[in-house]
């Protein structure tokens, strides 16, 4: 009688579909995929354990390097369990603009993501109308903070400063063309015959596995199970703002593409209500033990400048402790769990990155499928590997 | 559910000998014993009125000093009532029994704690290194874990007869 022999095909670290530097060591019957095990750490730098060794404001910006396709998700995790440990509620006008940044970041990175899945995929045209509006997208961020990807514009306590002049206008005018931009993709893929072959019953994931390996975000939403953080755990006054959580009801990959298109066209929505109701106000919190002065405060004031001095130079002591705080980044739950012990520098920060979960279930997702499938299956996870790794 | 006390009640009614109390991060928060961790686990998952079916999240802290050493935190969730709960317990170099029969989620969080404190989880299905590379010697997250290496700052000497 034949043995049976596996062919063992390594896939990465340098693989183009796997965005970034992924390993996957598939097991092949044929075409078939018996077994596959991902290998991930190549881009592991311990932020958690540079977060031990900094002050509370110098580990802001490397929240930043996790997910580095949607900066001001980071950033707004991060400040969320520093508040929650301070104990400050910050300025409805700073948690408005917070939740009209965060759409926008969602928007420039589902966008992305068609582009790139598209290409993935073989429809090059996707590419260069998605990577369009995300350029589009990100100037309207880089207004705020001067960065592309790297914000660092939530700052707990409130925000780095106020919104520039002009940006209440890019910002308008940017959502208002969206929607035409966002029935052209659909033009190009919903009903393409080629896109679906790729997409439908490929990929698979059950509501209960899902479930089972803690995958979160527009995933497990395909999957259909109604768990965003917005609607279940609402933070910066998200439950003030009409919004809906599109669901799948396959739980393929065609399913992820309708439901991110769906989330799209949802954040428009809530930083159109975002602008209509802006209101005044302060944009930073009173609490000047924990919050540095105004730049213009400390090129004028001694007193503000030593204060300034003092909450960079030696850091701010939050009270003993515990935090967790989630949010919904384009990915999924986000969490930040920081324990502090009363010093300047936090005891313990964990990170729960929702990529990283998500790429848990990859192996459940591909078995069976052909070799050409783990490219699509990968692919619609929406990974980043410098959120997976940390 | 919205009421976290209700919630509190509910719990305690269902394990008993456990002691819950409400801790910090704000949400109903449970400690216990090492030996029973995966018994309780168990019941919150597949208890009709509880039915924490999600893991949200697994990781340890490292309390250097402290007897025993290391606290592991769960965070569950149950898609049912929409309630979250955390529960912990604590543990020396000697490890614990693995969650990832309960929830596959944990076979990739348990290896990161395995990789960072060097905590090993009996039964677990593929306990390996999950960062760092398979050679590589101690465990990062150790509070004793040096920041940099003992040659970080000596320059970097190319030996061109050796070459």
């Amino acid at each position: 009688m034949a043995e049976t022999k596996y062919m063992t095909i390594n896939m990465g670290p340098q693989h183009p579909a796997t965005h970034g530097v992924l390993r996957v060591v598939l097991e092949l019957d044929g075409e078939t995929i018996v077994k596959s095990t991902p290998h991930i750490g190549y881009l592991h730098r311990g932020i958690e354990k540079i977060f031990e060794n900094r002050t509370y404001w110098q580990g802001q910006p490397l929240t930043d390097r996790l997910d580095y396709t949607s900066g001001m998700s980071n950033n707004l995790a991060y400040c969320l369990a520093v508040e929650k440990l301070l104990g400050i509620e910050i300025p409805k006008r700073a948690q408005y603009i917070r939740v009209m940044l965060s759409e926008l970041q969602r928007i420039a990175a589902h966008l992305l993501w068609v582009a790139t899945h598209a290409l993935d995929m073989g429809a090059m045209t996707v590419l260069f109308y998605g990577f369009r509006e995300r350029e589009n997208c990100l100037k309207v961020l880089e207004t705020v903070s001067g960065a592309r990807l790297m914000p660092d514009y939530i700052r707990f306590g409130g925000l780095r400063e106020e919104l520039p002049g002009g940006f209440i206008d890019m910002a308008k005018s940017f959502i208002e063309e969206l929607p035409g931009r966002i029935d052209e993709y659909e033009t190009l893929l919903t009903e393409n015959v080629i896109w679906k072959g790729r997409t439908k019953n490929v990929g698979f994931l059950s509501a209960e596995d899902a479930i089972a390996y803690g995958v979160t975000g527009p995933v497990l939403r395909a999957s259909g199970v109604n768990y965003d953080v917005r609607k279940a755990y609402p933070y910066s006054s998200y439950e003030e703002f009409d919004f809906e959580i599109p669901l799948g009801t396959h739980g393929d990959i065609y399913d992820r593409y309708l439901v991110r298109l769906q989330e799209m066209r949802q954040s428009i929505r809530i930083v159109t209500q975002a602008i209509e109701r802006l209101p005044e106000g302060p944009i930073k919190v009173d609490a000047p033990q924990y919050v540095p002065p105004e730049k213009e405060d400390v090129a004028n004031d001694m007193a503000a400048l030593i204060r300034h001095f003092k909450i960079m130079a030696d850091g701010i002591k939050p009270p003993k402790g515990e935090a967790y705080a989630s949010i919904e980044s384009s990915k999924g739950e986000l969490g930040f769990y920081i324990i502090s012990d009363g010093t300047e520098r936090p005891y313990r920060v964990r990170i729960r990155p929702p990529s990283f979960l998500n790429l848990g279930s990859v192996s459940k997702m591909i078995q069976g499928a052909l070799v050409a499938d783990v490219v699509a299956a990968i692919g619609s996870l929406d990974i980043v590997l410098g959120e997976i790794d940390k | 559910m919205s009421d976290n006390s209700e919630f509190l009640k509910i719990l305690s009614g269902k394990l008993s000998g456990v002691k819950i109390v409400p801790t910090p991060p704000g949400e109903p928060s449970a400690m216990v014993e090492k030996d029973s961790i995966h018994e309780a686990l168990d019941h919150l998952k597949y208890d009709r009125d509880l039915s924490f079916n999600m893991l949200v999240d697994l990781f340890a802290v490292d309390y250097m000093g402290e007897e025993p050493r290391f606290e592991i935190v769960y965070i569950l969730r149950s898609t049912k009532h929409n309630g979250r709960i955390v529960v912990k317990t604590r543990t020396g170099d000697e490890g614990l029994d693995t969650v990832s029969d309960l929830w596959p989620a944990a076979n990739f969080l348990e290896r990161e704690i395995y990789d960072m404190f060097g905590l090993p989880f009996a039964n677990h299905p593929d306990l390996r290194r999950i960062y760092t590379p398979d050679d590589f010697v101690g465990h990062p997250l150790r509070k004793e874990f040096p920041l940099e290496g003992e040659d970080f700052d000596k320059p970097f000497v190319v030996d061109l007869e050796k070459e």
